[in-house]
């Protein structure tokens, strides 16, 4: 028997046994369809993260006071900026700014928004990456000078204010004092830390009209100090001028621990590379089950019909098949299942991956590899217990195939 | 044409060991009707299937044809029994959700067959046993006898010169078993098949021209009728 004819023969008996075929098709259809579209959503999430990371500014330094050594006070004060600022002090530092913040409710004409204030100095919005406007300007170093009631409207505080109206010009109540709105910001883009509810004023006059914390010694406290080093190679250098900077500052003996503390951006990325690393890896080993499950509903299905197919097989030895012709028969039909299970897997995997893309707002990524992964592994298990029971069966005397029960 | 010297057979059921054929001589000429009697478990069947090829013997020699086919690989047996032997079977075996006419014609193809010559030869198969207008039915639309007419149409379509019918009727009703009985006897009277039978009812041996008694293994008496 030639090799069409036994295409003909293992089409001829799918046909003939469709929900058998339909139900092992399933079975690789879910297993590929599972894995691709676990692998893609999680490639998605990873992609997104590291996407947002690389928008970090990787020389960037965040300075704040330790809880734990600080005796219960913020430990960081308008003296620290101004030492760190000095070249002197940190020749490894190319700029230096600062922000005290709390909670307050804004309030325009009826609308009120309970909010982030941040006291700001003048160049903390370029620093931080906010720096580009939709309308109006930013905080200048005479707003702090003065002590300007001024504001600028994070891109989602100004329409949860003024709804459709132009904020640039109109006042704000903050705890009961008017600021003019003199800018609004552009969406920051950043899913992490997201700063756009925020309003940002001049740091002296929040440290003056709203925050009244101080130090230990009595100096106007901040909440935050960043810090811009020259470059990304002198991260190292700057962190330990700014550590021996406000040691000196903040008095602190040889023996005792900083009450301070220093987050370079390169630890966060690399605390987001141990979390993307792990997820992949979480949901690696949820695609793993879900193959090794779709395989176990393959193998099922193969082996419990192994029963009606010994008989088939053997009915098939009686009137004159060879041993070949049986194999070609289970292989062919092995391979056309896997095949055509596959392929609708992958559609299936694709469309559920988009889909799921569209609803998370994600951008999933198919990749080959995984595709290939998932069809192969899927094929194999089918190619495996489709041929192995059936060569089994081919081996026996007719006789006893037919007597198969 | 068959030739069968000092035959045993012995297989396991279980822990133990059956022997079902004892050292059994037989001999049965071309275009001979032999009906072969004997209780359950005298190796009636066993005897059929090594006769088809289907099993084979431990000992002994077994001539077709003369050729000896005792000792042939397992895919020279497969075409003696493509080519040979037709089998019919008690319980019909035929193969589920498939039509009387890929089944007729399934040992065409594999003896080689081209497909317009296969369905043709099993159409007119299915016409000789006169089930020319059921040949688009699937077994579980026929009735048992018209399957066992199936069955036969798919031993008829090699030609073989040898037909095997291991109880053929006894899964039928009277009526149907005396037409499949009638197949049988046009078949011998008319082509000369030689036909081996195995039956637990004497009317249906008494067609036959000669009856074959085995008991534990051996044949215990003949008649020629």
């Amino acid at each position: 028997m030639n090799l069409s004819e036994s295409f003909l023969t293992a089409l001829d008996s799918l046909i003939a046994n469709k929900l058998r075929a339909a139900l092992t098709m399933l079975g690789v259809i879910i297993g590929v369809a599972a894995v691709i579209a676990l692998m893609s959503i999680g490639n998605g999430f990873s992609e997104t993260i590291t996407g947002e990371i690389q928008s970090f500014v990787t020389n960037l330094l965040t300075i704040t006071t330790d809880g734990e050594n600080s005796g219960g006070y913020l430990t960081l004060s308008n003296a620290d900026i101004a030492a760190l600022a000095d070249s002197l002090n940190t020749p490894a530092l190319a700029d230096v700014s600062a922000m005290v913040t709390g909670n307050q409710e804004v309030v325009f004409s009826g609308n009120s928004s309970q909010t982030t204030v941040a006291g700001v100095t003048a160049n903390y919005l370029a620093m931080n990456n906010l720096g580009e406007f939709q309308s109006g300007a930013g905080l200048t170093q005479q707003d702090l000078d003065i002590k300007a009631r001024v504001a600028v409207l994070g891109s989602e505080a100004a329409p949860d204010l003024f709804e459709t109206s132009y904020p640039v010009g109109q006042s704000v109540k903050i705890n009961g004092v008017s600021y003019e709105v003199i800018g609004v910001l552009e969406e920051s883009g950043s899913g992490f830390n997201n700063t756009d509810g925020n309003v940002f004023i001049p740091l002296t006059t929040a440290q003056s009209r709203l925050y009244s914390d101080r130090t230990r010694d009595g100096q106007k406290a901040v909440t935050i100090i960043t810090a811009q080093a020259v470059s990304e190679e002198q991260t190292d250098a700057a962190i330990e001028q700014i550590t021996e900077t406000l040691r000196r500052q903040h008095d602190i003996i040889y023996a005792a621990d900083d009450d301070f503390s220093i987050f370079s951006q390169s630890d966060l990325l690399e605390t987001f590379d141990t979390i993307t690393t792990t997820m992949t890896a979480f949901l690696g080993a949820i695609a793993g089950i879900s193959l090794v499950v779709g395989g176990i509903g393959i193998m099922n299905i193969m082996l419990v019909s192994v029963t009606e197919r010994t008989r088939e097989i053997g009915i098939r030895k009686a009137v004159g098949a060879l041993k070949r012709d049986i194999l070609a028969q289970f292989l062919l039909e092995s391979v056309f299942l896997s095949v055509l299970g596959g392929i609708l897997g992958i559609l299936l995997g694709w469309t559920i991956s988009k889909v799921a893309g569209r609803l998370i707002d994600l951008n999933t990524v198919v990749s080959v590899s995984n595709v290939l992964l998932a069809t192969g592994f899927a094929s194999a298990v089918g190619l495996v217990f489709g041929i192995y029971p059936a060569w089994r069966a081919a081996d026996l005397r007719p006789i006893e195939a037919l007597r198969y029960e | 044409m068959i030739a069968m010297q000092n035959i045993t057979k012995s297989y396991e059921m279980g822990t133990q060991v059956v022997h079902a054929l004892r050292g059994l001589d037989l001999n049965i000429q071309e275009g001979e009707f032999v009906a072969i009697m004997g209780p359950s478990g005298s190796g009636k069947s066993t005897l059929m299937n090594i006769i088809g090829c289907l099993d084979a013997p431990n000992s002994g020699t077994y001539t077709l044809d003369g050729i000896d086919v005792s000792h042939m690989t397992d895919d020279e047996q497969a075409r003696i029994r493509n080519r040979r032997v037709g089998f019919v079977f008690q319980q019909f075996n035929l193969l589920s959700r498939t039509s009387a006419l890929k089944q007729v014609a399934l040992p065409l193809m594999y003896a080689g067959y081209g497909r317009s010559e296969r369905m043709s030869r099993a159409a007119a198969a299915l016409e000789a046993v006169g089930l020319g207008d059921r040949m688009d039915h699937r077994p579980d639309e026929l009735s048992g006898g018209q399957q066992q007419r199936v069955a036969i149409a798919r031993a008829l379509a090699t030609n073989p010169s040898i037909i095997l019918a291991d109880e053929p009727t006894g899964n039928l009703d009277t009526q149907s078993g005396e037409e499949i009985l009638q197949i049988f006897k046009t078949l011998h009277e008319e082509k000369g098949i030689t036909l081996i039978m195995i039956t637990h009812d004497p009317e249906i041996a008494a067609a036959a021209e000669r009856t074959i008694w085995i008991r534990d293994g051996v044949i215990q008496e003949e008649h020629q009728s």
